[in-house]
């Protein structure tokens, strides 16, 4: 059986998603190649052949496929997967948004957000925000499939596959692209940071958000995440959002302040490596995933763990 | 201008779901079911739509067990004009469900779909997708603001670092994100009035749908539990005890 990937990149660089989802795929079959969709991707083709395991790389360049519309990379997979017998996307937001699309052209399921490959027709995903797994087995003759790229470990590089450039596709037919503002941050990216400082509604405001969470992520080198609470308070923008409704993170550190453990948060941040919690209410649920719980009010207990870190040297 | 609305009756987003001890599913049984948040965000999107006299007929559509009228009713009272229910027992796939919205779509013709881009049952986030892709028709989703022109849309998305505004020509699918809109609550006097606005009921079987899994589920089970760590006094205490961890 052969396997394609489809790469996670910014048309300039290739995202760590990629490398994730190539395990995934590793653990179907041998035989994997990736899909670069993109417009001026050449580098992001170079990269991804650099990925141990990989067969080869396939290029497609357009406009459409540049901004990543959903019609357009569909059109493109759907005849490419004469070839193949499964397709595996890392479960980013343009991952999720044309994966769909291509299962139910070729009238098959989508098997969404997979954390564990049981074997090349059974998978483990999450349901119900994560409170549950569920096994499911496909009777498909082709398996389309999401990536959750946090369950995974990153493939080596090491390689060095052929590019091959292939046809662009019909394009996106109906669906114009108008435009696309994305916020430009010195800080890494959410899901793939190693370590993460979140805030919660304990802030108050997008103002004490900002003055409490970002100081303290920048000092260690970390994304800044939130707490739907906040986001729906309007303290945070709905991409800082970690829980089942926003992103699922797991770095090597959490830090979360003010944020009292909802479900729907902890879905979003569980499988975190070391989990560290800082809130003045000793009874919220987060004390019962941290690690290390600090009972004390952010106002406070931040300050002295900038200065607790500058005393240590971090 | 008319908009279909599906909603899906699912575990009330409050309550904990449970693993059945048998680990055959989740355990449903007198549990507290309501519309899937990200529907009620759907139905209040048309409804405003409707009151901007972008729209002029919501129709609320449901596919489930008898009990989903229930759900409809609330999008009734919520403000959508008429409701159908296909009902079945099943427990269909997102494809299923697709390819039932789609011979309802035949039937009913309207100019828009607005639905919730996921259920937080099976957190699948496809259906939308997968039905714009059976009637060929462009799709919208993650949108956090829709504006409805006569022949095309333009939508806002939410995107992994940002936002991206696509214009997507008419009719299409458009998938409802949480900042699209804060639905509201239907006030008593709605609710009496849904009671009498229609609401169709039909056999899901009657529409010559494949409605088939695809998928068997071998077991459902419970994620393994994270277990509280300790309690440190000091912010001092917690750097000591992140530099054994080795974290710096």
């Amino acid at each position: 059986m052969a396997v394609l990937v489809f790469a996670d990149h910014d048309n300039a660089s290739l995202k760590d998603g990629t490398h994730k989802t190539v395990t995934a795929a590793l653990a179907l079959s041998p035989d994997v190649d990736i899909l670069v969709a993109g417009q001026g991707a050449k580098a992001v083709a170079d990269a991804a052949a650099k990925i141990t395991g990989v067969r080869k790389v396939l290029l497609a360049e357009s406009d459409s496929l540049g901004q990543g519309l959903a019609e357009a990379v569909t059109a493109l997979v759907v005849p490419l997967m004469s070839g193949y017998d499964a397709l595996l996307t890392p479960a980013t937001s343009q991952g999720k948004n044309f994966s769909p699309r291509i299962a139910a052209k070729l009238d098959v399921a989508q098997i969404s957000e997979i954390v564990e490959v049981v074997s090349a027709s059974t998978f483990v995903r999450p349901i119900y925000a994560g409170n549950a797994l569920e096994t499911v087995e496909s009777a498909d003759s082709k398996k389309i499939i999401t990536v959750r790229p946090t369950a995974f470990k990153a493939a080596a590089e090491g390689g060095s596959a052929s590019v091959e450039t292939i046809d662009a596709g019909a394009g996106a037919g109906k669906t114009h692209f108008v435009d696309q503002k994305l916020v430009k941050s010195a800080r890494p990216e959410l899901t793939g940071a190693k370590i993460v400082v979140s805030g919660g509604r304990a802030m108050g405001s997008a103002e004490e958000f900002q003055r409490v969470i970002e100081p303290l992520a920048d000092k260690l080198g970390a994304a800044v995440g939130a707490s739907r609470a906040a986001v729906d308070a309007g303290y945070a923008p709905n991409d800082y959002q970690v829980g089942q409704t926003g992103k699922v993170v797991a770095p090597e550190l959490y830090i979360a302040v003010g944020i009292s453990g909802a479900i729907q948060h902890l879905a979003g941040m569980k499988d975190s490596k070391i989990i560290v919690a800082i809130n003045k209410d000793g009874d919220a649920p987060i004390f019962q995933v941290a690690d290390f719980g600090l009972v004390a009010d952010y106002k406070s207990a931040v300050p002295d763990l900038m200065t607790a870190l500058n005393a240590a040297g971090v | 201008m008319k908009v279909l609305v599906p909603v899906k009756r699912v575990i009330d987003y409050n309550v904990k779901a449970r693993v059945k001890a048998d680990q055959s599913g989740i355990d449903l049984a007198n549990v507290k079911m309501s519309m899937n948040p990200f529907c009620e965000i759907a139905v209040e999107e048309a409804v405003r739509q409707k009151e901007k006299g972008t729209i002029t007929e919501v129709v609320a559509v449901s596919i489930g067990p008898a009990q989903a009228q229930e759900t409809l009713r609330t999008a009734l009272a919520m403000g959508a004009d008429r409701a159908i229910l296909i009902q079945t027992d099943l427990d269909l796939e997102p494809l299923a469900v697709a390819k039932v919205l789609a011979a309802v779509i035949a039937e009913e013709a309207p100019n828009l779909v607005i639905m919730g881009k996921q259920a937080i049952d099976g957190d699948n986030n496809a259906t939308g997708q997968m039905l714009a892709a059976l009637l060929d028709w462009p799709q919208g989703t993650f949108a956090s603001e829709l504006e409805i022109s006569s022949t095309s849309a333009k939508v806002i998305r939410e995107v992994d670092g940002g936002l991206q505004t696509l214009e997507v020509a008419l009719p299409a699918v458009i998938t409802a994100d949480l900042r699209l809109n804060e639905p509201r609550y239907a006030s008593l006097p709605n609710i009496m009035k849904a009671k009498k606005k229609p609401l169709d009921i039909k056999e899901a079987a009657s529409l010559g749908v494949d409605l088939a899994p695809r998928l068997k589920v071998l077991k459902v089970a419970e994620p393994a539990k994270r277990t509280a760590g300790i309690k440190v006094e000091t912010a001092g205490d917690l750097v000591t005890n992140l530099k054994t961890a080795g974290v710096f």
